[in-house]
């Protein structure tokens, strides 16, 4: 391994003398518009800024220098379609399409082209299993992990037990929303806790109904599961009522700033997840200050950097940058392509050395990843919003899901999936 | 000079009263007919095909459809949406359900199941006109999203509630799913669209036509002179949906292989198609084309040109899209407010006198 | 009382409410249906750029200031100071009377006389504009209203009325932003009928509602009406922006809070400004009592459709809405 890595440095340093010729492109397909924007610009701004420093830092990855194609979709499948083919043909590695509606769209089309798709926390949660989904990854955790690390947090909270607990969900009316449900069913019946669903419809305006119900039967606890203005109106609703909000957590597309804002000091006390710790101080921010902002190449207004959205594009950002520096080291060349970017994606491995090394310290747990798991090992944080200070603060360590939980369930919605679309189960 | 009726003698009456009486017309549509067919599928690439011709051709039937309704019988209809949804449903069913049977039957199939669906919110119609008429198709909008995301048979009980067509053939060559090459599912959704202008192109003048523009123009009217309102609207309704419902089904198989109801077929869809026939213009099949490219094409056009060739931020220039797709709808409406088809015809009228025109 | 009773009259109170907000979107379509036969679908697209406006100019931001940054590589955001709120609010009303002049002036004097789906359409082509207009001037992040506007149950009346039902009952919840809105609404009520009543424009207002071309003929200036018309809409446009815009930030979800007033405008009529209101109150409160008592047994969030289903019961036995002009057909 390290005499593979050497000779891959020096063929890369040798590469990388001459001048470069073909680039590695990055498509990001960003929304900046639409009735999502909030939760996409800051994440778009963190994934073009993390490759926009690699360029102007380290010369691109080994040598290479990362273009970014930036296609706005709106967070509309169709414009999604769009923007995946347009992209598709200039030679695009991976794709992070920031949308679980997309992401569907993608599945099967990336498959059939053979180009890697990295869903980070959301998209087609089986997806974790890589013998039948080769080419989508979503590392280092995925819906599933999440219901189960929020249960297993309130188990801690409760003293291991939930026994005769009532917990409401709230989720958006969507695939996206309705994901966690098969699991919290399953959580429900093993620890003996009620669990009440609440749906709400796109966008999510008027929720009045559903904490009014909530108002009535006194859940111990409120989980939800939103996006864009449905965030925001829950949080105030929550704080109308009354309702304690250190009960009340959202998942960690329910998390950032930007979400609880709006509600001002009602919001106080507001817990959410995390898969990406935030520290406003890491090297790397600085550094993407130094090298990228005050060049005046910033992704949007550079308003956003340090934001809990954008230290998640910026994570995504490592994590490509990780498996396409993988995929040099395996494959030995530095002008990689889509196929070898996918090995190096199936072998990646972080850690915490890396991490630090990288400047972003304990943004995301060490994980490896493997032919049979896709999925990473699924950690998350909480995290309680402190409205005095404006900002969100870790309240525990990575959380471990219960793998025996959802395991399970994704051994059985992949195979549906592979019986639906006949795939043979096997590693490439 | 080259575009008029004299010299073009007709000697019976199906030649008069044919759809293109003039020559050059008959020209004209044979020569986009050919290149449609003959010559589109061998250089189109994926990404023409998924971005521009697809969603042109299978926008277009809906906007058919929904002229048919809107255009030609006068009932407005904001279900639209709605209505493809149940298309795409009934597609996936019965995708899933019969794997053997051909894909064609299983798209005719669901345009069917819809113009049963249609029919049925259409009888609302009978008693309640004009914009108060559109709450009963908002009714059916809401209700059907609503109804194919909370029952989960629809969508065979998986984990989120999407659908994902497999893939299934039409002779040897994949039509649906990952696979299937660009020019097949160009062609497919071209035959349809082909078939169904035809089919709707002689409905509208003929006897259903003509009694479903009495309704338009005053029902009350109509009646008297013995049209049945119970019938022809109904007729209307489900044939409208018929079309709609096969749009929604190749919107769902062929288009886009995977849909979530909510966010593919909710309100924004039902405007979106009824501001094509709008901008297209009412009553007219050519109006529906027209339309359907309109908001189909120009964002993709402004997108190409603002990001690929000026090199302007991708946020800037869809608010920018924004601005000029509402910039020339309004502009449009000013210069001539008959939509598209009218400025057509203004400019064949203009040409059958050039260069003399006194 | 029993408890469920209790609730119950707490749904429908709730309801109310929600209708009331609803009314406050309805009330600007009715205002610009009534007087120009427009059925102005750019409403909701209005109430978003009016609230986008208020926020942007209460946080000093500089319009355009991306754009600007993109063309001219500079790096403005804001002026650097903040404006108060009434001046802020006054500010904005400027700049929605200089919209409905422009919409005037380029847009609606030239289809003067056309048929209402034309209209109508126009009003598509505004709202696609007036969305990118709002987002190149102001960005489309989320904008917080800081207008102090009380916000959360009214804990007085929930501690006065707790004792009155089972051990299970909490109390009646009422939000006070709710409470504002009622009488925000009351008094956006009163003064539009004062104004029409009792002031020279607004019985001018009222000749163009009923006939343009006698009103013509009697020597007023349509295009001064309609300005006015269209401002007042921008006014309640505002005013529903920013209620709305209380609970979620200024973002572009507000502009989809028209359809909320559709079904209200299809049950009161659109050329009713009784109707409005009383429409969203029927609306509201209807589809928040259906929820509560069938919602839970189907699973939820029917609230979107059953309002529509709702004005169409009410349709059927009273096709021009509940307080619509009776429509009479002559052949």
């Amino acid at each position: 391994m390290t005499l593979k890595k050497l000779a891959a440095l020096a063929l890369t340093t040798t590469l990388a003398a001459a001048p470069a010729v073909a680039d590695l492109v990055i498509p990001d397909l960003s929304y900046r518009t639409g009735p999502y924007a909030a939760g996409g610009t800051p994440f778009s701004d963190g994934y073009q800024d993390y490759f926009n420093l690699l360029n102007a830092r380290d010369g691109g990855i080994g040598g290479e220098a990362v273009r970014i194609v930036e296609c706005e979709t709106g967070y509309n499948t169709e414009k999604g379609v769009e923007c995946y083919e347009s992209t598709k043909g200039e030679g695009a590695l991976i794709y992070q399409p920031l949308s679980t509606g997309i992401t569907y769209q993608l599945i099967p089309k990336a498959t059939a082209d053979q180009i890697p798709l990295h869903t980070m926390g959301y998209g087609r949660t089986s997806a974790a299993k890589g013998e039948v989904f080769n080419w989508v990854f979503n590392y280092p955790a995925n819906y599933w992990d999440a219901a189960s690390v929020m249960v297993n947090y309130l188990l801690g909270e409760n003293g291991g037990s939930l026994d005769g607990k009532k917990i409401a969900l709230v989720y958006h009316n969507s695939a996206y929303g309705k994901e966690p449900i098969r699991t919290l069913e399953n959580l429900s019946a093993q620890h003996g806790f009620k669990l009440d669903l609440l749906a709400v419809d796109h966008p999510g305006q008027e929720q009045k109904s559903q904490w009014l119900q909530i108002r009535r039967s006194r859940p111990d606890y409120v989980l939800m599961w939103g996006w864009g203005v449905m965030n925001q109106v829950a949080v105030q609703e929550a704080a109308n009522i009354g309702f304690p909000m250190e009960n009340f957590i959202g998942n960690w597309w329910s998390g950032a700033e930007h979400d609880v804002t709006p509600a001002g000091a009602a919001a106080n006390g507001y817990k959410s997840l995390n898969m990406n710790r935030i520290n406003a101080e890491l090297p790397v921010f600085a550094d993407i200050k130094k090298h990228v902002h005050d060049a005046g190449n910033a992704a949007g207004d550079g308003s956003n950097i340090g934001k809990v959205l954008y230290t998640r594009g910026m994570y995504a950002a490592m994590l490509a940058a990780e498996g396409i520096a993988n995929a040099q080291s395996i494959h030995g060349v530095s002008d990689i392509t889509p196929a070898q970017l996918r090995d190096g994606m199936e072998s990646l491995e972080i850690t915490n050395a890396r991490m630090e090394e990288l400047g972003m310290g304990g943004v995301g747990p060490a994980f490896s990843v493997s032919c049979s798991d896709h999925g990473g090992n699924g950690l998350g944080i909480v995290q309680q919003w402190n409205a005095g200070e404006g900002k969100w603060v870790a309240l525990t360590d990575y959380i471990t899901p219960d793998d025996a939980v959802t395991q399970p369930l994704i051994d059985e919605d992949a195979a549906a999936f592979a019986a639906e679309n006949n795939i043979t189960p096997g590693c490439l | 000079m080259f575009y008029r009726e004299a010299g073009d003698f007709k000697t019976t009456y199906q030649e008069d009263s044919q759809t293109f009486p003039i020559k050059f017309d008959r020209w004209r549509y044979w020569a986009v007919l050919a290149v449609a067919y003959l010559f589109i599928p061998f250089v189109i690439n994926d990404y023409w095909a998924s971005a521009v011709f697809i969603p042109f051709l299978i926008y277009s039937i809906a906007a058919i459809g929904l002229n048919i309704l809107t255009g030609y019988c006068g009932q407005v209809s904001l279900g639209t949406g709605g209505f493809m949804a149940v298309g795409a449903f009934a597609c996936y069913k019965l995708m899933t359900a019969f794997p053997d049977v051909n894909i064609i039957f299983h798209i005719i199939i669901s345009g069917g199941v819809t113009a049963a669906v249609g029919a049925a919110f259409g009888l609302p119609s009978l008693r309640i006109k004009g914009f108060y008429l559109a709450v009963a198709t908002l009714a059916a909008q809401f209700f059907l999203v609503w109804l194919f995301n909370k029952v989960a048979w629809f969508y065979n009980y998986s984990a989120s509630g999407q659908i994902n067509a497999p893939e299934r053939f039409v002779g040897n060559v994949a039509v649906t799913g990952p696979n299937a090459d660009a020019w097949a599912k160009y062609l497919i959704c071209l035959v349809f669209l082909t078939v169904c202008a035809l089919i709707a192109r002689n409905l509208t003048r003929g006897a259903i036509g003509r009694t479903w523009m009495a309704i338009r123009d005053m029902d009350i009217a109509a009646e008297i002179i013995g049209v049945n309102p119970l019938r022809a609207k109904l007729m209307a309704f489900a044939v409208s949906s018929f079309f709609i419902g096969v749009s929604g089904a190749m919107f769902f198989a062929i288009y886009l292989g995977a849909v979530e109801v909510g966010e593919a077929f909710g309100i924004q869809k039902s405007f979106l198609v009824l501001f094509m026939i709008i901008i297209g213009g009412l009553g007219s099949i050519f109006g529906s084309f027209a339309g359907a490219a309109f908001l189909v094409i120009l964002p993709v056009a402004l997108k190409l040109v603002g990001v690929d060739l000026l090199g302007f931020p991708t946020d800037l220039v869809s608010h920018f899209q924004l601005v000029i797709i509402g910039a020339l709808i309004m502009f449009f409406l000013i210069k001539e407010p008959h939509g598209l088809a009218q400025l057509w015809r203004l400019a064949k009228e203009k040409l059958r006198l050039w260069p003399f025109p006194y | 009382m029993p408890t469920n009773v209790l609730y119950l009259i707490e749904v429908l109170a709730n309801g109310l409410m929600a209708g009331v907000m609803y009314s406050l979107v309805a009330l600007g379509f009715v205002l610009i249906f009534k007087a120009s036969g427009i059925f102005n679908y750019a409403q909701g697209v209005m109430a978003l750029f009016a609230a986008l406006t208020l926020a942007g100019i209460m946080e000093g931001q500089v319009p355009f200031a991306h754009m600007i940054n993109a063309v001219f590589g500079t790096k403005i955001h804001h002026f650097g100071w903040h404006v108060p709120a009434l001046a802020a609010i006054a500010m904005t009303v400027l700049v929605m009377i200089a919209f409905a002049w422009a919409v005037q002036r380029f847009v609606f004097r030239h289809l003067v006389g056309q048929e209402p789906i034309i209209l109508f359409m126009a009003t598509i082509g505004l709202a696609y504009f007036l969305e990118g207009v709002g987002d190149l001037m102001w960005g489309s992040d989320i904008k917080t209203l800081a207008l102090g506007l009380p916000q959360g149950g009214s804990r007085w009346l929930e501690d006065a009325t707790a004792g009155w039902g089972g051990d299970d009952f909490y109390g009646f919840f009422i939000d006070k932003l709710d409470i504002v809105a009622t009488g925000v609404a009351i008094v956006l009520v009163a003064s539009l009928i004062a104004f029409s009543q009792y002031t020279k424009h607004g019985r001018a207002m009222r000749a163009v509602a009923d006939d343009h071309q006698a009103a013509l003929s009697v020597g007023i200036s349509l295009n001064f009406i309609w300005i006015l018309v269209w401002s007042l809409a921008g006014f309640v446009a505002l005013v529903a922006g920013i209620m709305w815009g209380a609970k979620s930030g200024v973002q572009f979800s507000l502009s989809l809070i028209a359809l909320k007033a559709l079904p209200v405008l299809m049950l009161g009529g659109f050329t009713s400004i009784p109707g409005a209101i009383v429409g969203g109150l029927i609306i509201g409160m209807g589809e928040k009592l259906f929820e509560y008592t069938f919602g839970p047994m189907i699973g939820g969030a029917t609230e979107n459709w059953f309002a529509y289903v709702l004005a169409l019961i009410v349709l059927v036995f009273r096709p021009q809405g509940l307080f619509g002009e009776k429509i009479i057909e002559r052949v």
